[in-house]
């Protein structure tokens, strides 16, 4: 076979009816990596090697008949945060230098049980801190619609890989709108399921109340399949939800016949008419589609970011003490142990996870507890009650995904307000637990994708799946 | 404390903080085994460690067994849940210590100590134990000044409870008590080994004392005390020197201080402005515990007979002092089940009780020695058959092979067995012999027995009993 297939299910396929080698497979996407990934700087790290070797196995095991997994021969990148067994895990900081994991994430370890292979490990924003993956201690990742431009972030090299064609698919994280936001300015389909869906054993953690692991694809099917791959009660996560995964994958040609679609009308504003524009579009293809449009309110909204920019780094202050310079990672020598903590903390943590560490040491602490990290806890319930009223109205709620399109370099890096006012619409979804997914739809004026949320409630993926598809389908389908 | 401690008018108040580690298979959020003494390093695993994406998940034997101490303790067990006490220190991997913050497991109870008295109960909490620092070179053994230290984990995340008294003990014999109590209790539920020694069980004390009639005084906290005869020096050193300090003039300073055994002082260790913040938030990676009402009966059912109960039941069976030596260390042995069995096939309990008492003490509370020879020996005893050296010399026998029977073992050392109607005989002719002697005996001379039974000594070559002898002499004089 010449042509090699772009997408989850296709490979996969492919692969296994013998059409086509895993090693085929994975030589053609570890060339357009040699090729392109120099300029983009979409990985860390390219476990060229080890993707080969484990491709080879698998033609190896089709050869001789024997089984092999769903996925087999797909090859997937894996966001930097995700500990892979032997493997670099540097969550692009210079803190966790030299450090390998001696376990892999359950996401990584089912996905290879699937016969997935790991292409290597993505660049993000530092302890996915951030939302441009510009706060990377390895440099930023460039967005391949324009190099000029930032991919989004936290989770950009995951989100530029896959729309650079480095990888059918990869995963990212999500605290506050790291698949979503990077889905969006990049063109891909970002997926960000209910907390509790997808174990969070082995993701490094950011904010642990907040994070969840989704995909990048390139079609909301392979969203779906990979969705449904990863997800399901694990038992090394306390907050993992012991139930069955419904099918995704029949959603996404199941019609939005009948289905009601929520509009925010009292939503923050700040987002550009390019961006508002497409969100229109998309709400009349809906409509033609056979969905109804419900105005809906949501009131707490609007105090989201600043709750999120309590709780978030409450948690990250409490989850990234421990890198200290004691056991593993980056160690500066000092003269004893508290000198020792100062100098390695200093050396090895960016800006932007300095700040957050400090704010969150300080809305922790005694005095200051009620008045921030209480009053932001306040915050989230309330989102969560509007979120509740809302969906008691609409099957699914669509919005933006960003406010804004790929921004150039610089643009908001010295400005932290203006850089955390890209998540605006994306963070209530991880306050309340929710789930969301990003679709492309359109592009705005200089031609760069612009992305529109599907938001749902907690463990409302088939309906979030049914409105991505039909999303999908109104732009010619793919 | 002895009452010359402090003056008249003037009283002393603890309060007890002790540390338990529980007897669980494995540690209290991972698999790694829970168990003392093995190579360091060696029961370690990601989560132990605090790895950078390990989750703990609650084990619930540990959940299970600190249940059963709040119900030994008369507590109410409640739904609970975990925060995070965030600090640094390097044997603490995550930089935060997974504890029970304002919900805990166990609340409002109380322990009778033997005398009586009843002391309150806050709380019994669960939480993880740190990993063991040792440190090496300097003059202190602690870490400032020290060359370099060396870290285990084994002990990093062994299941603890805490179990917090209210500050109703007055004195350090109380304090001795409670603790002594509380070990037994422990010990008889199979929650832990509570061994100060090996530091499965800790202790710290607060502090104060307070003119009568007069608000309590400033506490200190003592730490570092490891034994139960430490604890009582340790309090009478530490109330000493607070009323010392304000009997000229000068204030108590809230502040932790050090027990050094070999200096038989308290030491500041920090004061309270010092202390640490340590930021307490809800743990993101746990869920609330909400144990059923049914596995609170199964538990509260299932909890073995009390110590307290059970010396009342020994006390009532051999007649021996409910407070006595006998029964409070045959009970927390835990052989008074053993004595109980030795009485119900026809031994003497009273016998029985000093037997083992005197000879079980490296027996172990499950004893395989026949309940059916100890009774045969107490008989003999009791008969005459043998005398109460040669019992005992009978007894050491039987517990060194674990059981035999005590006529053959009698036998085997020639321990002929006397009867009356010989030793009687013998008793006769020791009268006619020494009718000077009889006459001074029969006019109350109590110590002119001596030369008579020592005839019948003679004539019996030893085999005699004394006791018997003096009785039978007795009842001669009518």
């Amino acid at each position: 076979m010449s042509e090699i297939p772009r997408t989850v299910v296709d490979i996969a396929d492919a692969v296994a009816t013998k059409q086509i080698k895993a090693r085929e497979v994975v030589d053609h996407y570890l060339a357009q990596i040699e090729a392109r990934d120099g300029e983009i700087n979409a990985f860390n790290i390219v476990t060229a090697d080890h993707a080969r070797a484990q491709a080879d196995a698998i033609d190896a095991a089709l050869a001789s008949g024997e089984k092999v997994g769903a996925l087999a021969g797909v090859p997937v990148a894996l966001k930097d945060n995700l500990c892979t067994h032997g493997v670099p895990t540097t969550c692009s900081s210079k803190i966790l230098e030299g450090w390998k994991p001696p376990y892999d994430a359950t996401v990584v370890s089912t996905l290879r049980g699937l016969g997935t292979i790991s292409v290597g490990k993505t660049n993000l924003d530092e302890f996915a801190m951030g939302s441009s993956t510009e706060n990377s201690a390895f440099g930023p990742t460039r967005n391949p619609h324009d190099t000029s431009r930032v991919p989004g972030g936290s989770s950009g090299g995951s989100a530029a890989a896959v729309a650079a064609g480095f990888a059918p698919v990869s995963l990212g994280s999500d605290t506050g709108g790291s698949i979503r936001q990077p889905a969006a300015l990049c063109g891909v389909v970002g997926v960000k399921p209910t907390y509790g869906l997808v174990s969070r054993y082995g993701l490094v953690a950011f904010a642990s109340s907040l994070d969840q692991i989704g995909p990048f694809a390139t079609t909301v099917t392979d969203a779906a399949v990979i969705t449904h791959a990863i997800a399901g009660y694990d038992p090394m996560d306390s907050t993992s939800i012991p139930k069955d995964v419904p099918d995704f994958r029949s959603a996404v040609s199941a019609g939005v016949a009948g289905m009601r679609i929520g509009r925010v009308t009292d939503l923050p504003e700040g987002a550009e008419p390019e961006v508002t524009q497409r969100l229109d579009e998309a709400f009349i293809a809906l409509e033609k589609a056979g969905a109804t449009i419900v105005d809906v309110q949501l009131p707490s909204f609007s105090y989201a970011l600043t709750a999120y920019y309590l709780i978030a780094p409450a948690e990250a202050s409490s989850n990234l003490a421990r890198y200290d310079g004691v056991r593993y990672g980056m160690r500066q020598q000092a003269s004893d142990v508290n000198a020792m903590y100062g100098v390695t903390r200093a050396a090895g943590f960016g800006d932007e996870v300095k700040r957050r560490i400090i704010i969150g040491t300080y809305a922790l602490s005694a005095g200051y507890f009620d008045a921030y990290y209480g009053k932001a806890l306040k915050v989230r319930r309330l989102i969560a009650q509007d979120f509740d009223r809302a969906y008691s109205q609409c099957d699914v709620i669509m919005m933006p995904t960003s406010p804004m399109v790929a921004f150039p370099f610089g643009d908001k890096v010295d400005d932290p307000m203006s850089m955390y006012l890209c998540d605006i619409y994306t963070i209530p979804t991880n306050l309340a637990g929710h789930a969301a997914v990003s679709v492309p739809f359109g592009t705005g004026a200089a031609g760069l994708p612009v992305g529109v949320q599907v938001l749902a409630p907690a463990l409302g993926e088939v309906p979030m799946f049914k409105v991505a598809g039909a999303l999908e389908a109104a732009q010619g389908g793919k | 404390m002895s009452e010359s401690l402090l003056p008249e008018g003037w009283e002393l108040v603890v309060g007890l903080e002790v540390h338990v580690e529980l007897d669980t298979k494995t540690k209290l959020f991972s698999g790694s085994p829970n168990r003392f003494g093995d190579e360091p390093n060696t029961n370690i695993d990601p989560v132990t460690l605090g790895l950078p994406g390990a989750l703990p998940v609650l084990n619930k034997q540990a959940v299970e067994l600190a249940m059963r101490i709040g119900l030994a303790l008369n507590c109410t067990v409640q739904s609970c849940t975990f925060h995070r006490k965030n600090y640094f220190y390097p044997d603490m991997p995550k930089a935060y210590q997974i504890s029970q913050y304002d919900q805990p497991l166990n609340v409002n109870g109380y322990l009778d100590l033997p005398g009586g008295v009843r002391i309150g109960v806050e709380r019994a909490h669960l939480e993880e134990d740190t990993g063991k620092s040792t440190h090496i070179g300097g003059a202190t053994g602690r870490i400032h000044g020290s060359d370099f230290s060396l870290i285990d984990f084994n002990r990093a995340g062994v299941p603890l409870v805490e179990i917090v008294s209210h500050p109703d003990i007055r004195t350090s014999e109380q304090a001795r008590q409670y603790v002594s109590e509380l070990r037994a209790i422990l010990v008889a539920i199979g929650a832990s080994d509570a061994k100060m020694e090996e530091g499965s069980m800790r202790c710290d004390a607060n502090v104060s004392v307070h003119r009568f009639g007069e608000p309590f005084g400033t506490r200190c906290e003592i730490k570092n005390v490891n034994s139960i005869r430490s604890l009582g020096r340790a309090i009478e050193y530490e109330a000493r020197r607070q009323y010392d300090i304000i009997e000229n003039g000068g204030t108590i300073r809230q502040e932790t201080r050090h027990w050094d055994d070999a200096d038989g002082r308290t030491h500041t260790l920090r004061s309270k402005e010092d202390a640490d913040d340590y930021r307490y938030f809800l743990e993101p990676d746990l869920v609330p515990l909400a144990p059923s009402a049914e596995w609170i009966e199964n538990v509260r059912t299932a909890l073995p007979k009390l110590p307290a109960q059970r010396r009342v039941e020994l006390s009532a069976l051999t007649g021996a002092d409910v407070e006595g030596e006998a029964v409070t260390v045959v009970v927390e042995r835990g052989q008074d089940a053993y004595v109980a069995e030795v009485a119900q096939v026809g031994g003497d309990a009273a016998k029985t009780l000093i037997y083992v008492l005197q000879a079980f003490a490296e027996v172990g509370a499950q004893s395989s020695i026949p309940p059916a020879d100890i009774a045969a020996l107490t008989m003999m005893e009791r008969d005459g058959k043998v005398t109460a050296t040669q019992a005992k010399t009978i007894l050491a026998e039987i517990v060194e092979k674990g059981g035999g029977d005590p006529v053959v073992i009698a036998q085997s050392h020639g321990f002929e067995a006397m009867d009356y109607s010989a030793v009687e005989a013998m008793v006769d002719a020791a009268i006619t012999a020494q009718p000077d002697a009889w006459a001074k005996y029969c006019n109350g001379e109590e110590k002119a027995v001596g030369a008579l039974v020592g005839a019948v000594m003679k004539a019996s070559q030893g085999k005699a009993d004394g006791k018997i002898v003096t009785a039978l002499l007795q009842k001669r004089k009518g």
